[in-house]
């Protein structure tokens, strides 16, 4: 242990440099905040070290266990039963069930009371079981162990949840800490110690803590015996990033500031040990009052359903009205006259002398009769279905990332079909689309540029090109030399990097290994981290021998010395590791030491370089007086040192932004400029950031003389300083003389660029948001093919809001939430958000749907979100397979709840109107429980959960077919209305063709003729039939699943039919031995299902057949293609009609392949003008050219 | 944390290995995907044409094979004098017997069944429908198990009524007695009634008792001395129909009747249909398989059929006349579509 202590400690001290003074946190003004101390708001006292006192009033505190559960035993009921019924259509259902009590009820309580019940239950099961779970996650963390010291002195294991305000603790390296603590010492020394705050704010940067002087002492266990302090301080508060509060230790008072909190959540780094006394405990830490759950979202899916829903009640009341008003007209005009009814005795429902009165009562005696048309099951088939597609999203392989070991989280099931509405993804940029990482791709030193100069783009064009010409090639049988040859001199004689581009496309489709020194293989993932460049006349000090030696030299001499970055020892290697502000001197430094300059260790004021003598060869290790550092900011945008070589000569090193140096070029100093500018767009175009390097060499007298102007302007004090700082640094940054320029990539994730070119061929938008400058943003459009370089650029930018003073990532966090919000309100649409840190929080949870980058371990985002992703590229999958799928089998779901609760629920009403509306129900009650629960339930669920409309390899191969969620033609109104219509002709056909064919006459060779009872078991069976087999034509994927289910089912109504017919009379009641005596025995009732049932459909059979004659949907015409084989015989042709789908994006890779292709035909157009006459244009070659594809 | 991701770790740790789940997300999973092509179109249509041709042509054989004589007789059964006012003279004590004839069209093979058609008569009133006791229908002991059964349910002071209800309190009580040549035909009204209802719904021990007591009288009385499960009429009264135009099966005659004969049939004309207009019919019917006349079914079955065919041809010619190439992929709509350019949108401060 002392052993890794010391050497820790050799290192440089992190906070000694000067470079991360722009960390340390700005407590506003300390004096007066210490001033509210002991105000309201300010009030806590702690005991360090005497938890004995906080254990009674007022000083009892809450205790350290964390709780995240929504209920308790007690309250599980009352509440979880209130969030049921604040559902419209569950309230309906309670008020029909309680009504069903009274003698209004048409049907027998039970038959409206168990299906609620049961669909409440499953519903509040889930809360249940959801709730345990927390439970048990709860129970994990409050179980955690941490040293706390005890009574006796020992520092000894405690459970997380025992832990207590005034407990000092010993937190270890790389544990979390249990509780927000005061940090008293550490294992260093001077008292600091690391922190990742990666779970609170997903910054992966270590922060430095630092105890307080008064309390470094206290570094073993021992001397706490006697520690007693007392900390007064801010009450509990969810600011991450203030903390007021005062020490009062050894009759001293010592200021407090958040540099001595180590908040809960936060791990130890880089540190052996820390002891902290609890300040804060449990629910009163800042990260558990911070915390941010993912609120809870609806789909645009499920508000619309609820429009159908309030739909489907217009329906109910315009029928239930209807029932009233007939009722009423009947009993008013003759029912009086019928006196098998014996109305004398006054009956309420059938009084002729108020029939008013009596249609009111029949009015809600039909609402509570037609509720069959309100899908009561729906709701919870859906819950269930979106919990197995869940289930489904989470167990996808293709979407297992395995260098995190993490796959993709549905972490709310309800938003599922939302996914595949999404017409506006808002990213994130900094670790969701890149990985803030910098890779050194390409330089040009003195006008030359290096690290080759064809990029992916040309190679996927030139592929292209040469698949579309050989396919056009063969489909008109003209495969001679010739032709091919000449075509492909004409290829030549466009340009000569467009060949390059052919010919090297094809050399490196066939062997990527090929040595091909000036083409960098973008595929191949870099060996080195951080350095991606091939080139043999740089690499392995080849260097040398050119002829500019001296200003590579130079060049890379800026490179390992323009920097504020560190060096870490590796200790396998002789390469070493750097630590820097930002990755790209980190790109920098791992460069320049690959190409022989490394630098290897800094001090205050002293830069050691191992260089690469040109002359001879040899590495020689040269020191550098670090004169001054002239700090980068956003304004200048540059930054240079000023540095004293061995030999005594001093040099101004400078980088920046290409325009700044430009612009401070002396005359003799630009060269290369023309060439250097040239190379400088190719680079940009590639989405590469580029700076531009310089020196100056500077006259001892002249540095000088500068130096005390500088040294004064530094030591001033007051509000002109930056304005004389400026100043000064502007008079020793000029007359550089350029060196060149240099490109680094922020290097995307893996497959990001796949992942966006999918996206906008699947017509999603993509916005990235991000803090950075508009170079850097720009350059990351470029590099993720969103910009072309013939794309109008429309720039939006805020201002700053100048008079709040915020920090700046809630700043940031703010903006968010405002462009979220606005994109949201002024398109209207779909948005989905994808961020990683906490910065995105507020956007994941503003968004209709949050995705929150799982793979590094920031959980803010991830918790914040509604899924979570452990890569970005994954998105596409997510949202092209699943929420399409997901999209899909909601939508039929409903629609085809809403029909078969029409079917069955009309024959209901249209009885009434046989029975002079007098509300009796033609079903027995038991049918009619089963109906919705047992007997239609199951197959909308295997709906739900296993429909497909295309293989998942099709969705991804043909992206648009995601439009049909982004136009909503699945859910759209017409079909809703198609489908209710659809829902009227079936019960009308079921119920008329049943009332002709059972009416009067004998319905058995026994004479015998049907009864109600009969009759409505015979109905029934129809319905079951004709719903069953309604969902058998809608779905278009079937596996064993689905076909137990559905036939099943019609078998599970005669199953049941049986049984309840076995059954004494007692219970049975009407049903009695209905199957086995009477309509069972039928042949009549037989031939009629089979009749009503085929009638039924006939009507949708015959509409999607002509649908698909006329004007198929693209679903259709793609499970043709398939179907036919197309795939696989025409795999050409599949191709080409993959890609024609593709055509009207115009973003993303394949759009910029396109255009590249646009571009190259141009091209070769103009040249085949001036080259061919006349007389070529007659040859057939040139007439196959101009009608190929490739002109088209 | 939002509820269900909790639920769904916990999955995920049980279903990690699960080899079901793996299958059913990988395409090995045994899949069919019917499409629905021209040929597919055209052939289901032809399918449902040749099946259902034929069993509409089986089904209007079925109903022609039986032979139905149908006699309305509600008005004639009236004196002449009295037809102004029905419902006076079917209230009253006047002699209610009635002579009417049947002409039998084409030879009768017995069993002859004879039915009474009500008309108008809503049976399936729901104050009708509910108005009867089960259980003392069943079982003497719960004779006073009335609720349900109101105002039909207790005779005045003495005690309940059996069989109680509207139901039973209104029992069809026309009666006919059939003749051909002055020979009297005999009329098997044993064996009319569904077996179940005389084996477990109505008891062996439940006499009828107060029946018509209760102050009115509805329709018929009963033979206080047979128990229910005899009273055949009852029960298939009982059965109420589900249609305002109902049949009820009166009896059987077990005897042929030959072409041209006239049956005579003396009814008594007690039932009151004339309050709410209803006409009362005689009904002699054979059955066949599918029961009584009834055409619509074989009807419906070929008209659905042709449907079928003409649907079937017009798809063919369609198809021929202006094919559509099976996954033609130019019609796939998403290419005629130009969508908007999408922006990148920069956000910077």
């Amino acid at each position: 242990m002392h052993e890794s202590s010391r050497r820790t400690r050799g290192k440089v001290r992190w906070s000694k440099l000067y470079s991360f003074s722009c960390l340390r946190p700005h407590t506003s003004d300390p004096d007066s905040a210490q001033e509210l101390i002991g105000q309201p708001g300010f009030s806590r006292v702690v005991f360090c070290n005497e938890p004995q006192l906080h254990k009674r009033k007022p000083y009892k505190y809450t205790s350290n266990s964390v709780s995240t559960k929504k209920y308790t035993a007690v309250t599980f009921l009352p509440k979880a039963l209130f969030e049921q019924f604040r559902r419209v259509a569950n309230l309906y259902f309670l008020l029909t069930a309680a009504l069903s009590i009274t003698s209004l009820a048409p049907v027998k309580p039970l038959t409206l009371i168990g299906p609620l019940v049961f669909v409440v239950g499953i519903s509040m099961l889930k809360e249940a079981v959801e709730d345990w779970y927390r439970f048990l996650q709860d129970l994990n963390v409050n179980n955690r162990t941490v040293k706390a010291r005890a009574e006796n002195g020992l520092f000894v294991d405690k459970l997380w949840r025992e832990i207590s305000v005034g407990d000092v603790v010993k937190v270890k390296k790389d544990e979390y800490f249990s509780s927000d603590l005061l940090l008293l010492s550490s294992s260093y020394e001077d008292g600091v110690c690391y922190v990742e705050t990666m779970n609170l704010d997903g910054e992966t940067s270590l922060k430095i803590k630092r105890s307080l002087e008064a309390t470094l002492h206290l570094n073993e266990d021992a001397k706490f015996s006697v520690f007693k302090a007392t900390t007064r301080c801010e009450d509990p508060n969810p600011s991450l990033y203030t903390f007021v509060g005062n020490l009062e230790f050894e009759s001293k008072i010592y200021p407090l500031s958040p540099t001595q909190i180590l908040l809960r959540d936060s791990k130890l780094r880089n540190t052996d040990y820390v002891y902290g006394a609890v300040i804060f405990s449990g629910h009163d830490t800042k990260v558990v009052r911070n915390s941010t759950m993912s609120p809870s979202k609806r789909s645009r899916l499920e508000k619309k359903m609820d429009k159908v829903i309030y739909l489907l009640f217009s329906m109910l009341l315009l029928i239930s009205l209807v029932t009233s008003i007939g009722s009423s007209v009947v009993i008013k005009s003759d029912m009086s006259q019928w006196w098998y009814l014996s109305l004398e005795d006054s009956d309420p429902l059938f009084d002729p002398s108020n029939p008013s009165k009596s249609g009111f009562l029949q009015f809600i005696r039909a609402l509570i009769l037609y509720g069959y048309l309100i899908p009561i099951s729906l709701y919870v088939s859906i819950e269930i279905v979106k919990m197995l597609q869940a289930r489904f999203i989470n167990k996808d392989k293709k979407m297992y990332d395995e260098a995190t070991c993490k796959s993709v989280q549905a972490r709310t099931s309800n938003l599922n079909e939302e996914l595949g509405q999404v017409e506006i993804i808002l990213s994130d940029k900094t670790g969701t689309l890149t990985c803030n990482q910098m890779e050194f791709r390409k330089c040009s030193i003195a006008g030359f540029s290096y690290g080759g100069n064809i990029n992916e783009v040309d190679i996927a064009a030139s592929k292209r090109m040469n698949t579309d010409s050989e396919a056009y090639r063969s489909s008109i049988d003209q495969s001679d030399t010739t032709s091919q040859s000449l075509e492909m001199s004409e290829f030549s004689v466009v340009d000569i990097i467009a060949q390059q581009a052919i010919l090297r496309g094809h050399e490196n489709a066939d062997n990527s290994n090929a040595r091909n020194s000036r083409l960098s293989d973008v595929r191949k993932e870099s060996v080195i981290k951080g350095f991606n460049f091939r080139d043999d006349r740089l690499m392995n000090n080849q260097w040398i021998y050119r002829s500019d030696f001296f200003y590579m030299t130079m060049f890379f001499r800026v490179m390992a010395l323009c920097h504020t970055g560190i060096p870490v020892e590796d200790g396998q290697t002789d390469k070493l590791k750097y630590e820097a502000e930002s990755p790209e001197e980190v790109a920098f430094l791992i460069a320049s030491q690959e190409f022989g300059f490394q630098f290897f260790q800094r001090t205050q004021s002293l830069m050691t370089l191992k260089e690469l003598d040109p002359s001879s060869g040899k590495q020689v290790k040269r020191e550098y007086k670090l004169l001054n550092l002239l700090e980068f900011s956003s304004s200048r945008k540059r930054m240079s040192v000023i540095v004293r070589d061995e030999d005594g000569k001093i040099y101004l090193l400078c980088k920046g932004a290409d325009s700044i140096i430009f612009d401070r070029l002396a005359d003799n100093g630009g060269a290369y400029l023309e060439s250097t500018t040239s190379h400088l767009s190719n680079y940009a175009e590639d989405g590469f950031r580029t700076l531009a390097f310089a020196y100056r060499a500077l006259e001892l007298a002249e540095y000088e003389q500068w130096n005390s102007i500088f040294t004064q302007a530094k030591t001033t004090v007051g509000p002109e300083r930056e304005e004389l700082l400026e100043h000064a640094t502007e008079m020793i940054e000029k007359e550089l003389i350029l060196l060149g320029v240099v490109a680094v990539e922020d290097k995307l994730q893996k497959g990001v660029l796949e992942c966006i070119d999918k996206l906008a061929q699947a017509g999603i938008k993509i916005w990235l948001l991000t803090g950075d400058k508009k170079e850097t943003a720009i350059n990351i459009g470029f590099s993720c093919s969103l910009l072309r370089q013939d794309m109008k650029q429309f720039h939006v930018c805020l201002s700053k809001e100048t008079e709040s003073k915020k920090p700046a990532e809630v700043a940031h966090r703010h903006w968010h939430i405002q462009i979220t919000r606005l994109v949201k309100k002024h398109t209207g649409k779909t948005t989905l958000a994808i961020g990683d840190g906490a910065n995105d929080v507020g956007m994941i949870q503003e968004a209709d749907i949050g995705v929150g980058i799982s793979g590094m371990e920031g959980m803010q985002a991830v918790m914040a979100s509604n899924f979570s992703l452990p890569q970005f590229r994954f998105l596409e999958r997510l949202l092209i397979v699943h929420g399409h799928w997901c999209y899909k089998r909601i939508s039929k779901m409903v629609l085809y709840s809403v029909y078969k609760n029409i079917a069955f629920g009309l024959t209901l009403f249209y009885y009434e109107i046989l029975t002079n509306f007098s509300g009796d129900s033609l079903y027995d009650d038991w049918y009619m429980v089963v109906f919705n629960v047992f007997l239609t339930s199951m197959p909308v669920i295997s709906l739900g959960v296993f429909e497909q409309d295309v293989s998942s390899d099709v969705c991804l191969q043909f992206p648009s077919l995601y439009r049909q969620g982004l136009r909503n033609i699945i859910f759209s109104w017409s079909r809703v209305v198609g489908w209710i219509l659809n829902g009227i002709v079936a019960a009308s056909v079921i119920f008329l063709a049943n009332v002709y064919i059972f009416s009067a006459a004998a319905f058995r060779q026994e004479g015998h003729v049907a009864d109600i009872t009969q009759f409505g078991a015979i109905m029934y069976t129809c319905i079951i039939w004709t719903v069953n087999c309604q969902i058998a034509l809608i779905i278009t994927h079937f596996t064993w699943i689905q076909h137990l289910f559905i036939w099943g089912s019609v078998l599970l109504w005669y199953i049941f039919a049986l049984a309840y017919g076995a059954l004494p009379p007692d219970y049975s009641q009407r049903g009695f031995n209905i199957l086995t005596e009477s309509i069972g025995a039928a042949p009549l009732y037989w031939v009629a299902t089979f009749l009503v049932t085929i009638a039924a459909l006939l009507p949708y059979f015959t509409h999607i057949a002509v649908q698909s004659l006329l004007s198929p949907m693209d679903d259709h015409i793609i499970r043709e293609m398939k179907h036919g084989k197309k795939d696989v015989t025409e795999n050409q042709m599949w191709l080409r009609e993959q890609r024609n789908s593709q055509r009207s994006t115009q973003v993303g890779f394949s759009a910029r392949v396109d255009a590249r292709i646009r571009s190259f035909k141009e091209g070769l157009s103009l040249k085949r003008i001036s080259i061919y006459n006349k007389s070529a244009t007659n040859t057939p070659f040139y007439k196959s050219w101009t009608s190929s594809p490739l002109f088209s | 944390m939002e509820a269900t991701d909790r639920v769904i770790l916990a999955f995920q740790k049980g279903i990690q290995s699960d080899p079901n789940i793996q299958s059913l997300l990988n395409k090995n999973f045994p899949a069919c995907k019917p499409i629905l092509t021209p040929r597919w179109v055209v052939s289901t249509f032809m399918l449902i044409a040749i099946v259902f041709i034929p069993i509409g042509i089986a089904c209007l054989i079925g109903s022609r094979d039986v032979v139905e004589v149908v006699e309305r007789y509600e008005t004639e059964c009236i004196p002449v004098l009295n037809r102004t006012n029905t419902v006076q003279f079917i209230q009253s004590d006047a002699d209610k017997t009635c002579n009417i004839s049947m002409t039998i069209p084409k030879r009768m093979k017995q069993p002859i069944y004879v039915y009474y058609q009500l008309d108008n008569f809503y049976q399936n009133h729901r104050r009708y429908v509910k108005s009867r006791s089960d259980e003392q229908l069943k079982s003497a002991s719960k004779e006073n198990d009335t609720s349900a059964c109101k105002p039909e349910d207790i005779a005045n002071g003495r005690g309940a009524i059996v069989p109680c209800g509207l139901i039973a309190w209104s029992l069809f009580n026309d009666t006919y007695s059939f003749s051909r040549q002055n020979q009297s035909l005999t009329v098997n009204k044993k064996g009319i009634a569904w077996k179940s209802d005389k084996q477990k719904r109505f008891g062996k021990n439940v006499f009828p008792k107060n029946f018509q007591g209760g102050g009115l009288v509805g329709g018929a009385t009963l033979n206080e001395s047979i128990p229910l499960n005899e009273q055949e009429d009852l029960m298939v009264w009982m059965r109420t129909a589900a249609l305002p135009t109902f049949r009820k099966l009166y009896g059987k005659i077990e005897v042929d009747l030959e072409e041209k004969e006239v049956i005579n049939v003396t009814l008594m004309n007690y039932y009151n249909t004339y309050s709410f207009n209803g006409k009362k019919k005689l009904v002699l019917s054979t059955t066949s398989w599918i029961g009584g006349r009834n055409d619509f079914l074989g009807i419906a079955y070929l008209t659905v059929g042709m449907i079928s065919f003409a649907l079937s041809m017009g798809f063919t010619i369609v198809y021929f006349v202006k094919p559509r190439r099976l996954g033609d992929p130019y019609l796939l709509i998403m290419e005629q579509r130009s969508w908007i350019a999408l922006k990148m949108f920069v956000e910077f401060f």
